[in-house]
């Protein structure tokens, strides 16, 4: 069975939510939508406060090439436009929707759940001018707008979309969950994507931790031309998008470049379904399925989602913050971040809600390192971040280059297989900003030499 | 109020501590069959080698170093002491085995820093420091015969080929043990290092918990067997048979136990590979050409010199293929 190569760890899984249908959240009094989402510049807003929005109506209009569309969530009232905390606590531009209670969405949307499988009258060019007007960003978490990964450069070839059903974090289940009840959604999807880039094979990766996920996808593939299902081996970080393409076709990407350059463009399950929703039911990315998940709850669910939707508001669904929860991740235990407050928006890229008990939460006590070389044997770049950890330590940033800090991003094996508990990828992001920024002064005093 | 901190959340289940009791379980097949073997002075010459071990460390963490969360917790001065105490005559004073000690943890160990910080295994330096200072009883050997102690002494196999050579005899003219003593531990030598079978069983567990990997032990044993095979097939009168070099002279424990030390073994996959070669090929040229018939230690000790360099050389990266 195929994995990637260079090395990965295995983390406790913890799908508590494994096989819990997708139920619907409540529609929320009130959502908060931040204009930036997604990589790239921030959508500039194109209402103002008092306007009234239905579901689907947009409120954020892309600010450039590298950016994406943002839409009402509910139908309702502008009641604010101004600056929040998102999820980095940093204050961002978000608009306040205060919903109406009638839920009426855009009439150009198809509500209908019929599935339509003919994909004859859509062009290449349809096709992409509706993602781009639906606002999909990649919604694995790394929400990089899809217009632009659909625009690959002229002097590249793609021959393989891959399309990413891994999810290696643990906990997680929603992408999970969507491919066992819209797989034929999702195949469809995959061919409208095949057919905007102009590629003839398509490789879906899931690992096998997923048997029933790979076995109905597996059934719904044989119909369409050129979807292959490729069980993988259960290792993480295969859901990363560097390691999904060595995993599945042996090719590896360059530092500091895009998958395009190896021929080969990567999208998530979850994007490829909402890619379906945009082209064939005009709808834009307005909900998306979330994991709320902890060893503290009583029950687990995956939820569809409307964005814009609290935190706190999104807990209800499972009987609200549990008692004793001292941290709460948007996202996996892996990758995702802690949050400071409830009171943040679900966005495009948010995943999952994982509550941690106090014993969760809490690192364990650092002790010496040992040199055992675990978080080198870790490592899916190859990278050593017994080295970096001590370079960023001593401000060493030229040499924290040297070692290719820079391919670092920040998957956490190394400190998670740490039998020493040592903060390692903490130090090593500090010092990989630090040579970014580096790099970045040095490129600007040769072109203003130039 | 939530708590706030960077990613990962998680941390896997394994840390020093549960990595080093690990090892200790895995010495304890040894540690029977050397009780079993020569009785309970092996028993009481360990528990004073692990008592001494843990004694220095706690004295110079508390005193010198000022710490206040002891070190000693963390039981991989246990190991020490152990290993020193597997790689000793059982006839040695037992205040020989304190010096060794003091040595193998105050210098090799705690003057650089404690653990994780030492250059050179301390076992094996408190081992070699005795067989420098105190060679007579260093190489003083109690017999084994079907198990028991007879009272005589005895060389090691090793010690046995070596005198052979020297005096100009030929391997054939040697009563040398048969392979089946050989691998059960029917020979003289060291508390720990006779019984190839108790050893690989702890080497077996070891793996299995994934405590180390197959890269020091493999490639340690395997270049032995290899360059042994060489000189065997060059000259088989003066050269002993692989199979001899890869049970006698702590070749097992040097290559499961004191190679493997986290602290003075490479980082990567292909360093552990270089350097276990390295201490195979030292060890079979130490062992025909050298002075001393024995030469595990020695060329383990060389290679934990090396392994700075070794660290250096870089190892596959991702995106290095196209």
């Amino acid at each position: 069975m195929k994995t990637f190569t260079i090395g990965g760890v295995h983390p406790k899984e913890n799908k508590l939510s494994k096989g819990v249908a997708i139920s619907i959240a409540p529609i929320p009094e009130r959502v908060m939508i931040p204009l930036s989402q997604h990589v790239g510049a921030p959508a500039n807003p194109i209402v103002a406060v008092g306007d009234i929005v239905k579901v689907g109506t947009k409120i954020g209009e892309s600010a450039g090439f590298v950016s994406a569309n943002v839409h009402s969530s509910v139908s309702g009232t502008i009641e604010k436009i101004d600056m929040y905390p998102d999820l980095s606590g940093n204050k961002k531009q978000m608009i306040v929707i205060k919903t109406d209670g009638n839920d009426e969405w855009e009439p150009t949307i198809d509500r209908s759940t019929t599935l339509q499988k003919d994909i004859t009258s859509f062009t290449p060019e349809i096709i992409k001018e509706k993602i781009a007007i639906a606002g999909i960003v990649g919604m694995g978490g790394a929400t990089f707008p899809m217009s632009v990964k659909l625009t690959p450069p002229k002097d590249v070839t793609i021959d393989y979309l891959l399309i990413n059903g891994v999810e290696c974090e643990p906990y997680l289940t929603a992408d999970h969950a969507l491919m066992l009840e819209k797989a034929e959604e999702i195949c469809v999807g995959i061919e409208l994507i095949k057919k905007a880039l102009g590629v003839s094979k398509a490789l879906v990766g899931i690992e096998n931790n997923k048997p029933d996920a790979i076995a109905k996808m597996q059934q719904v593939a044989t119909a369409y031309q050129g979807i292959e299902i490729v069980p993988l081996k259960v290792k993480y970080p295969q859901g990363s998008e560097k390691h999904l393409i060595q995993a599945l076709t042996g090719r590896e990407v360059p530092s500091r470049k895009l998958p395009a350059s190896v021929g080969t463009i990567v999208c998530n399950v979850a994007s490829t379904f909402a890619v379906y929703e945009a082209v064939i039911k005009n709808k834009p990315l307005i909900d998306r399925i979330v994991t709320v998940t902890g060893t503290g709850l009583t029950t687990t669910a995956n939820v569809l989602t409307r964005i814009g939707t609290s935190f706190s508001d999104l807990l209800n669904v499972v009987g609200g913050l549990p008692e004793g929860t001292d941290k709460v991740i948007s996202g996996g235990p892996m990758m995702g971040r802690a949050v400071r407050s409830l009171e943040i928006p679900i966005m495009k890229g948010s995943s999952g809600v994982l509550c941690m008990t106090e014993k969760e939460a809490h690192r364990k006590p650092e002790t010496n390192c040992i040199r055992c070389g675990r978080c080198v044997d870790g490592c899916p770049m190859g990278l050593e971040p017994y080295l970096l950890y001590a370079l960023s330590k001593k401000s060493m940033f030229a040499e924290l280059n040297e070692h290719n800090v820079t391919d670092c991003f920040e998957c956490g094996s190394c400190s998670f297989s740490c039998p020493a508990h040592k903060p390692l990828l903490d130090y090593i992001r500090l010092g990989k900003a630090k040579a970014i920024q580096i790099l970045q002064n040095e490129a600007k005093k040769e072109v203003d030499k130039k | 109020m939530l708590t706030v901190s960077p990613s990962p959340h998680y941390q896997s289940e394994t840390s020093t501590t549960k990595l080093m009791c690990n090892v200790l379980i895995a010495l304890v097949p040894a540690l029977i069959f050397s009780v079993y073997v020569f009785g309970f002075s092996a028993l009481l010459l360990t528990l004073v080698s692990v008592a001494s071990c843990l004694l220095f460390e706690f004295v110079i963490d508390k005193w010198l170093f000022k710490n206040q969360n002891y070190s000693i917790k963390d039981c991989s001065a246990i190991i020490t002491g152990v290993l020193l105490s597997f790689n000793l005559p059982n006839s040695l004073p037992l205040w020989m085995v304190v010096i060794g000690c003091l040595i193998a943890i105050g210098v090799a160990k705690m003057s650089f820093g404690g653990l994780g910080c030492n250059i050179f295994n301390p076992a094996l330096v408190g081992r070699v420091f005795l067989l420098i200072s105190f060679p007579a009883d260093m190489t003083t050997w109690s017999k084994v015969s079907e198990y028991t102690v007879d009272g005589t002494t005895g060389a090691t196999p090793l010690g046995m080929v070596k005198e052979g050579i020297m005096s100009g005899k030929t391997i054939a003219d040697l009563s040398l043990p048969s392979t089946t003593d050989l691998f059960i531990g029917n020979i003289g030598g060291s508390l720990g290092e006779i019984s190839v079978i108790a050893l690989i069983i702890g080497g077996i567990y070891l793996l299995c918990t994934k405590t180390i990997t197959w890269h020091i032990p493999v490639s340690v044993l395997g270049s032995i067997a290899v360059f042994s095979c060489i000189l065997y097939l060059a000259n088989p009168e003066l050269n002993a048979n692989p199979i001899f070099h890869l049970c006698t002279g702590g070749a097992m424990l040097g290559a499961i136990f004191m190679a493997t030390d986290y602290a003075t073994s490479p980082m990567t996959s292909f360093g552990k590979i270089i350097f276990g070669i390295g201490i195979g090929v030292l060890t079979v040229i130490i062992r025909r050409f050298g002075a001393y018939p024995e030469g595990m230690s020695f060329a383990i000790l060389i290679m934990n010199a090396l392994v700075p360099l070794i660290n250096k050389i870089q190892h596959r990266r991702y995106g290095s293929k196209n």
